[in-house]
């Protein structure tokens, strides 16, 4: 039984070892050195590792009888422009034995190739695809590294924060070629940013000249 | 016994006036054996009265579009049977957002459909651009790649809109459409 604070809600008195500290202890010792916990919390376990090990540790956590992380849930990339290595890879991991989730980021710098985990988890295929495809990030064993989401022909990784919102090219029926074809982009209205603090605030800086008194205190 | 025509008499409501009209072309029926009636006329009756649509349902439109098409806003009524193929098709309804990947796709079902052939836009992101308008990958509008009678706006329009923008469509029809060749 645990004391009662001012609100009357029941804490305990001393911290019960969470499945996830137990497991994050685990993978600790499992892995050795090659890898640095990034952050972690009650529910959250979050490692950062090389980029020339990840394939040796994403089979020892999933190999392991204990651990068990058996389903690559999530392979995504992120870009981080100001880094000097630039994407980081995010590998997200859920153990069905234990009902755990984990996460592995591993930074990779621009023209750098990620060993592919294609042999570990065959899911991974489509999402490897889908980064190089959005990031430009190749995969190196990839046996099948072409583009998923993007146009037949287009130019660019989408998805790197260098790519603007509306592209590069964009597309028309030409008649007299009889066929769509790609021309560079012409906007009739640019994507307007409304930086509103508050959505009852109004708008302040785009209201015309002779109307600026009536707004009341908007201020 | 004349021709009625639409444009210089208004429709004549239910009742006495209009029985009176039916009994008069069943008589002329039974007497003679035929009516004559104007062929531009009779053919925008049977090309506005069974437009078959050709579903291009892309993305969430392509749901309202079932919905117009289900039990409450029963499209058969009207005569519109969807069809699979557009080459058994009169009408496209573009519903849904446009891509960059999907656009020769569409055109090359719209060149395989038979004149005459009629497109309606249902939605914003078919009309232009709509939700995603400034992404890298969407075509502003599927009038970039048809050509558009008829714009149904909303996001989605409700099926209660997209019958009415076919009934506009079956309108135009009667209004534009003669028999000679274009």
């Amino acid at each position: 039984m645990g004391e009662t604070d001012q609100n009357g809600t029941v804490v305990a008195e001393a911290e019960m070892p969470s499945a996830t500290a137990e497991m994050l202890s685990h993978v600790k010792r499992l892995l050795g050195g090659g890898v640095s916990v990034a952050h972690t919390s009650d529910t959250e376990i979050v490692l950062r590792a090389e980029l020339s090990e990840i394939v040796t540790l994403l089979g020892t956590l999933r190999d392991d009888a204990v651990a068990a992380f058996a389903q690559l849930t999530d392979l995504t990339a992120v870009d981080y422009p100001d880094r000097p290595c630039r994407f980081e890879m995010v590998y997200q991991m859920l153990s069905l034995k234990n009902n755990l989730r984990l996460r592995v980021l591993v930074p990779v710098g621009e023209g750098q190739s990620v060993p592919s985990v294609v042999g570990l988890f065959s899911n991974a295929n489509w999402a490897e695809r889908e980064v190089w495809d959005m990031f430009g990030i190749f995969f190196a064993g990839h046996p099948d590294l072409r583009r998923l989401l993007t146009d037949y022909g287009f130019e660019g990784h989408p998805l790197r924060k260098d790519f603007p919102l509306t592209g590069h090219v964009e597309v028309r029926y030409d008649d007299t070629l009889r066929r769509v074809v790609n021309e560079p982009v012409s906007l009739v209205q640019e994507f307007r940013d409304f930086d509103f603090l508050s959505p009852w605030e109004g708008m302040q800086g785009q209201i015309a000249a002779g109307n600026a008194g009536k707004q009341g205190k908007g201020e | 016994m004349g021709v009625i025509d639409p444009h210089s008499a208004p429709a004549i409501p239910p009742g006495p006036e209009q029985d009176a009209i039916l009994k008069a072309v069943g008589d002329e029926i039974t007497n003679r054996g035929f009516v004559i009636a104007k062929a531009d006329k009779l053919f925008n009756w049977a090309r506005s009265g069974s437009l078959w649509p050709m579903t291009f349902g892309l993305a969430c439109c392509a749901v309202e579009m079932i919905h117009s098409a289900s039990s409450r806003y029963d499209m058969d009524r009207y005569g519109m049977l969807f069809r699979p193929s557009p080459r058994q098709s009169d009408v496209m309804i573009v519903a849904g957002t446009l891509t960059n990947k999907m656009a020769p796709a569409l055109r090359r079902v719209y060149d395989q459909m038979p004149e005459p052939r009629w497109v309606l836009s249902m939605g914003s992101c078919a009309n232009g651009g709509g939700y995603y308008h400034y992404s890298y990958a969407v075509v502003r509008g599927c009038d970039r790649i048809v050509p558009v009678d008829v714009y149904v706006p909303g996001c989605p329009p409700t099926a209660e809109a997209l019958i009415y923008g076919l009934l506009q469509l079956q309108k135009k029809i009667r209004r534009t459409s003669t028999i000679a060749r274009t």
